[in-house]
């Protein structure tokens, strides 16, 4: 591997170095707890100096996210970052976006819920994220990244998997991510594009035909056949882009399914019950759309395999995909703090063994 | 001496029949059909082609641009 | 001379631009908002911008604007049409972005986004149809309602005390430093028509020149709506909207030039 720079830093700041060494045209954001600092960070840094890209902060959620379906449209890498009750605003600008077929880059940092909720971290905007969240048939290819490292590595990634699929690409992070500070290797920076896709309305060329971009459509047949084409979409990042990590999953009698920060907590309760001889997996899915259902399957189709047990920072959103992967063919338990409340690796630990009468 | 002489067209399946116009027409040059088009509007028409001089204030206040106009000085 | 002797290509005077697509307009018969998307068009056509053009179509009578045009449109959502062409402006400096907004997109909705984009002064045009009412989901109030006009949520009148009263935006909207230019028209004579032109060329020349924001306000009918005929309507308009709304500069090369002691 080639001498990548090596920074300590907090998961908002790498947000922001990433966004610039990603070759981002530009970010339209607003303030919001626990996700300011990428904003603060891309003006302190003057991005805009360094790469020429845009960085504004709109008078609300609403505006941003419509900035940036402007920006979208023109074909250049236009991103937000944003938290739950931003996110919540975003919603319809998101559906805009994805009917659209735009390619644009979303970060969820996310925090405890619903309303004006707290500060702290949370993973319950899971169903708003997978299931779409705005309204309409559509889906946001999702990136769940557990470690500051996972956080800056996806940035330039998810904006090349939503040029890929012409769709938003959501990197659901949460507060503790967020705030922490990690020592990452920097992301190798790539220069801003130069050359723009031929779908985009950025001034019709002599000779060409002129574009036009819509998420209208006032004729159902028609409009049936666009919804079948963003299902086409779907249905290749189903195939194509599942993304998952097992840990010590070989031998495991019970697995715990986690992602974002509780998978690296859960990886600490792993240990604790490994060193009592208790044979515990985790599996961690990346990507939360597409879920890892097959994978899942697999290990519930294990003999060896007894239960699981999903653990996230929710009343249980994940679980019901975990559940549709294992088709009742193994139980599933549930822990899960709510309200902002991070639970220690102990109290997954004995979750589990609860749940399981282990002894 | 020279006059000006002018001559419009009207585009009669787009025109929508909203007369503005007939009413615009300092000349009184236009009228509506009697005939229907295939929408079911009277469309606008010369009625009184020799007084239309083509200054072009129908063409300009039509809202869907179905006028073209046509303006030739004619030596007396 | 017979009529048919006039009737030859290089005698011809005036048509529509090039630059309209063949699509009908959806536009009830005698609307104002036909004669605009037409002078916008003949604008760009003359200055010869139309490979540099980006239009950003609202929701509302004209969110099929894309449908008319040779040249890109993007669909906005419901009054963001200003945070989106500052979306597409911040990336393509060098691009000519216009927006057009009815009175529910820009004055309802959208106040927000209009209000912040004019504030920052994005080089971009605002073209606004003010026309009192809701026309494309079938004629409700609208901010710009005059007090005591019937519409479809008010059918006894606009009674200011519970609904609050005609909101005049484009005064506001010209005190802000980043606009530049604000100006008032209308569409219902052919004088009107080519002032609005003249005011669009120097609305797009204000944006060549970096200047700011321009705002050009068109005062324009709804005879469906209001339940008139077009030349009722028209007529109206003049006797009623221009009261309120009365047409001219407001500002020009960043100076206000209404009077601002006039009632509002």
């Amino acid at each position: 591997m080639e001498e990548r720079e090596m920074r300590l830093m907090k998961g908002n700041e790498a947000i922001a170095e990433a966004a610039i060494r990603a070759g981002a045209d530009a970010f339209y954001g607003y303030p919001i707890t626990p996700q300011t600092e990428v904003m603060e960070y891309l003006m302190e840094t003057d991005a805009t100096a360094r790469t020429g890209m845009a960085v504004l902060q709109a008078e609300s959620e609403v505006s941003a996210i419509n900035m940036v379906y402007g920006g979208a449209s023109t074909g250049h890498r236009v991103m937000t970052s944003s938290s739950s009750p931003g996110i919540s605003l975003m919603s319809e600008g998101i559906s805009f976006i994805a009917g659209a077929e735009l390619p644009c880059l979303l970060i969820n940092v996310s925090r405890g819920g619903p309303g004006l909720g707290t500060i702290q971290p949370s993973q319950a905007d899971y169903f708003q994220t997978v299931k779409g969240g705005g309204h309409g048939d559509y889906k946001l290819l999702t990136l769940a990244p557990s470690s500051v490292q996972e956080l800056a590595d996806f940035i330039s990634l998810g904006f090349d998997l939503a040029f890929k699929y012409r769709n938003p690409t959501m990197i659901l992070a949460d507060g503790a991510l967020g705030q922490m500070m990690e020592k990452i290797y920097l992301p190798t920076p790539r220069p801003r594009m130069t050359e723009y896709p031929d779908w985009a309305t950025n001034g019709t060329p002599e000779g060409k035909e002129r574009r036009f971009i819509t998420s209208l459509n006032l004729l159902p047949q028609e409009h049936e056949l666009v919804n079948i084409r963003l299902q086409k979409k779907y249905r290749e990042m189903e195939k194509n882009e599942v993304r998952y990590e097992m840990i010590q999953c070989d031998d495991a009698d019970y697995i715990i399914v986690a992602f974002g920060i509780i998978a690296r907590i859960a990886q600490k309760s792993i240990e604790l019950a490994r060193a009592k001889g208790h044979k515990i997996g985790l599996f961690r899915p990346i990507t939360l759309y597409p879920f890892p259902y097959d994978q899942i399957r697999e290990l519930a189709d294990n003999s060896r395999v007894k239960g699981f047990m999903s653990v996230e920072l929710s009343a249980g959103q994940m679980i019901e995909d975990i559940r549709l992967a294992v088709e009742g063919r193994k139980p599933v338990g549930f822990f899960g703090r709510l309200g902002g409340m991070v639970p220690t690796p102990e109290e997954i630990e004995n979750a589990l063994y609860e749940y399981f009468n282990i002894k | 001496m020279a006059k000006i002489r002018g001559a419009v067209t009207v585009d009669n399946e787009r025109c929508k029949g909203c007369e503005l116009c007939v009413f615009t027409c300092d000349k009184q040059v236009l009228g509506m059909s009697t005939a229907v088009n295939s929408k079911g509007y009277h469309y606008a028409y010369m009625a009184n082609p020799d007084a239309c001089i083509g200054c072009t204030n129908c063409g300009i206040i039509c809202p869907d641009g179905v006028i073209s106009v046509y303006r030739v000085k004619v030596e007396e | 001379m017979e009529v048919n002797d006039i009737i030859k290509p290089e005698n011809l005077v005036y048509q529509k631009s090039r630059l309209m697509a063949e699509k009908q307009f959806n536009f009830c018969p005698g609307c104002g908002h036909g004669v605009v998307v037409r002078t916008i068009a003949e604008v760009i056509e003359e200055m010869g911008i139309e490979h540099d053009v980006i239009g950003i179509s609202p929701v509302g009578c004209s969110v099929f604007l894309y449908d008319f045009y040779k040249f890109d449109v993007v669909e906005a959502a419901h009054g963001r049409a200003c945070a989106v062409a500052t979306g597409i402006k911040r990336v393509q400096p060098d691009k000519f972005v216009f927006t057009y907004q009815g009175d529910g997109d820009l004055a309802a909705i959208g106040t927000g986004e209009t209000m912040h984009a004019c504030n920052r002064g994005e080089n971009i045009v605002i073209v606004f149809i003010n026309n009192g009412i809701y026309g494309m989901t079938g004629g409700q109030m609208a901010p710009t309602t005059l007090e005591g006009m019937k519409t479809t949520t008010c059918p006894r009148g606009r009674d200011v005390k519970t609904m609050g009263y005609p909101l005049n935006i484009t005064p506001l909207l010209a005190q802000l430093d980043g606009v530049c230019y604000v100006t008032r028209h209308s569409v219902h004579t052919p004088a009107n028509v080519r002032k609005l032109k003249k005011a669009l060329r120097q609305a797009f020349e204000n944006q060549r020149d970096k200047k700011g924001t321009s705002i050009v306000e068109v005062v324009s009918n709804c005879n469906s709506g209001w339940g008139l005929t077009p030349k009722q309507a028209n007529d109206w308009m003049v006797e009623n909207m221009f009261k309120k709304y009365p047409l001219g500069d407001m500002k020009v090369d960043g100076k206000l030039v209404m009077d601002m002691n006039a009632p509002r």
